[in-house]
């Protein structure tokens, strides 16, 4: 089999897929000309600073709805700082790996949910650093090349 | 119920092959370059499947190469008219935007040896026509390949007009018949066909077996495997004596039964199309009229083919896409894109190919699971949200 049962699971049984009308900060990655992209809605919690509800619509492969659905699970209900601290490679553990050629779709889901938190401070004039500015909508970049 | 829609990719061995291989394996199992028995029984079996090939195709059995598959046969073909233009000091090549790859990249190898190589654009319609090859030629064109039929739309190209042409310009020209043998007639020598590409496991018979069919006196072959004499020394290593054999039967059942296995697939093909293009913002890729019996290529905006496959699979239908992801490249299908969709659009595209094992019942299946499958995906997809939202503009 290409994907591991994990990543089969998240694909046939996405958690937290929809959209959000009330969301407090939404974010957009990857490019439609490439074949993925994510949407990730996060409503926060704006005195703990903590997501309380994550929600995601993804245009793209089997691993780019299983890395979205797996995101979504690893940051509801996390403090902010947590959800940040999600890397690509995390996402993949917790899905117990996925092809190589498909690694690029861990890195959407992380950046993602960067995303997201970035459009939520932007909202609310938090300052952040250079460390959430997001995909350059480049293929090439998002694959790893 | 498990449905399979990949024919185009590969078939099912048809039980006349597989009868006609068995004896191979433990009977008739000698070298056909041994001079004992067995190996005789070998070689005469070998002769026959030549002579099979040579009745169908209308051509000599001296002017059929057995090859390891399709692949082989075209390298071989393009290697070999490349050296004799090389020869003559004409290095101009003529194909199209959507072959397959055993073409397009056996090309790019020419090139960087300094050969010429125009890629002729792909119409709407998924048919090229005559008049462009002839636009193209010049007199430094060594040769012109073009597919019969194309493995990813299924679109039939006007092979005997084509033919003419460059019987009358005096250019060598080859067709990679791969998806079409066996389920079209071909006539070498009418279709004024000199060199011809086929494969034998598209049409029931085994994996790994090729014809080269090339015209007497015209393109010397040149080798791709180096060694025996086999195959007049074209073409060096033991003979595949089961899958050659194999392939013979297979090829002579697909004849026999061509024009009521194209009707029945047809008639299939035709209710698919009908049925799955109702699905809205959905459009059939290439033209319905000349189309292979067994092909439906289609695009349906705001999703991506690789998780519809999957969904497929799920629910037991069994199809392939062009989406970048399942070809394992950035990039969707290079034949949807030389038809002109948007890189967006052709991700989303789904190719059934259907072949005379189908039934009524397969395909009504397919008509029942596939709208929801792409409902569902749409639903989740934030490309399709944005085309709803008019935040996008639709293509199709
Ligand atoms: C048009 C076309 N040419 C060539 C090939 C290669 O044939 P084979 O798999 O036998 O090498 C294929 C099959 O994938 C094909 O569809």
């Amino acid at each position: 089999m290409l994907y591991s049962e994990k990543v089969m699971d998240h694909f046939q049984n996405p958690r937290n897929v929809g959209k959000m009308d009330d969301a407090d900060g939404v974010g957009e990655v990857g490019n439609a000309k490439c074949g993925d992209i994510m949407r990730m809605y996060i409503k926060v919690d704006h005195d703990t600073q903590t997501i309380t509800d994550v929600k995601f619509n993804t245009f793209g492969c089997g691993s780019a709805i299983a890395t979205s659905s797996m995101a979504t699970e690893m940051i509801k209900g996390k403090p902010i700082s947590e959800a940040l601290s999600l890397s690509n490679q995390a996402v993949v553990e917790a899905l117990d790996g996925l092809p190589a050629h498909k690694i690029h779709c861990s890195v959407l889901a992380e950046q993602a949910v960067k995303a997201a938190v970035k459009d939520y401070y932007d909202k609310n004039n938090i300052s952040y650093g250079k460390e959430l500015q997001v995909c350059d909508h480049d293929c090439a970049h998002c694959a790893g090349e | 119920m498990r449905v399979y829609a990949d024919n185009a990719a590969t078939t099912a061995v048809s039980e006349t092959s597989l009868a006609a291989m068995l004896p191979c394996f433990r009977e008739y199992y000698g070298n056909p370059s041994s001079l004992h028995t067995v190996g005789q029984e070998a070689a005469e079996r070998l002769s026959l499947a030549r002579q099979t090939f040579a009745r169908y195709l209308h051509c000599n059995p001296a002017e059929i190469t057995f090859t390891s598959g399709g692949s082989e046969a075209d390298n071989q073909a393009l290697l070999s008219a490349a050296a004799l233009g090389e020869r003559k000091g004409k290095k101009h090549i003529i194909s199209t935007q959507f072959e397959h790859h055993a073409i397009l990249h056996t090309l790019n190898k020419l090139r960087k040896n300094g050969f010429e190589v125009t890629l002729l654009d792909i119409p709407k319609s998924g048919v090229i026509t005559a008049q462009q090859v002839k636009d193209a030629i010049r007199p430094d064109t060594c040769l012109v390949t073009i597919m019969f039929a194309n493995n990813e739309i299924g679109t039939i190209q006007p092979i005997p007009e084509i033919g003419k042409i460059c019987r009358e310009a005096g250019v060598p020209f080859h067709t990679d018949a791969v998806q079409a043998a066996g389920h079209l007639p071909i006539d070498v020598q009418a279709m004024d066909i000199g060199m011809l590409s086929l494969s034998a496991h598209k049409f029931h018979g085994p994996k790994g077996v090729g014809v080269l069919y090339v015209r007497k006196g015209s393109v010397p072959l040149v080798n791709v495997i180096e060694g025996g004499a086999q195959e007049r020394g074209k073409r060096a290593g033991t003979e595949n004596i089961p899958g050659i054999v194999g392939a013979a039967a297979a090829f002579k059942e697909a004849c026999e039964h061509m024009a009521e296995n194209a009707e029945k697939v047809s008639r299939l093909r035709d209710k698919l199309i009908a049925e799955l293009t109702k699905i809205p913002h959905s459009i059939l890729n290439g033209e319905q009229e000349r189309r292979l019996p067994g092909n439906v290529n289609l695009c349906f905006e705001g999703i991506e083919g690789e998780s519809l496959l999957l969904l497929l699979d799920q629910q037991g239908v069994e199809a392939s896409s062009g989406s970048a992801c399942t070809s394992g490249s950035l990039d969707p299908s290079h034949v949807l894109l030389a038809l002109g969709l948007p890189h967006e659009v052709a991700h989303g595209s789904l190719r059934l190919s259907l072949c005379e094992y189908n039934t009524e019942e397969e395909i009504d299946h397919i008509i029942a699971v596939l709208p929801g499958i792409i409902s569902y995906l749409r639903e989740m997809s934030p490309v399709w949200d944005e085309l709803e939202n008019g935040q996008r503009e639709h293509v199709i």
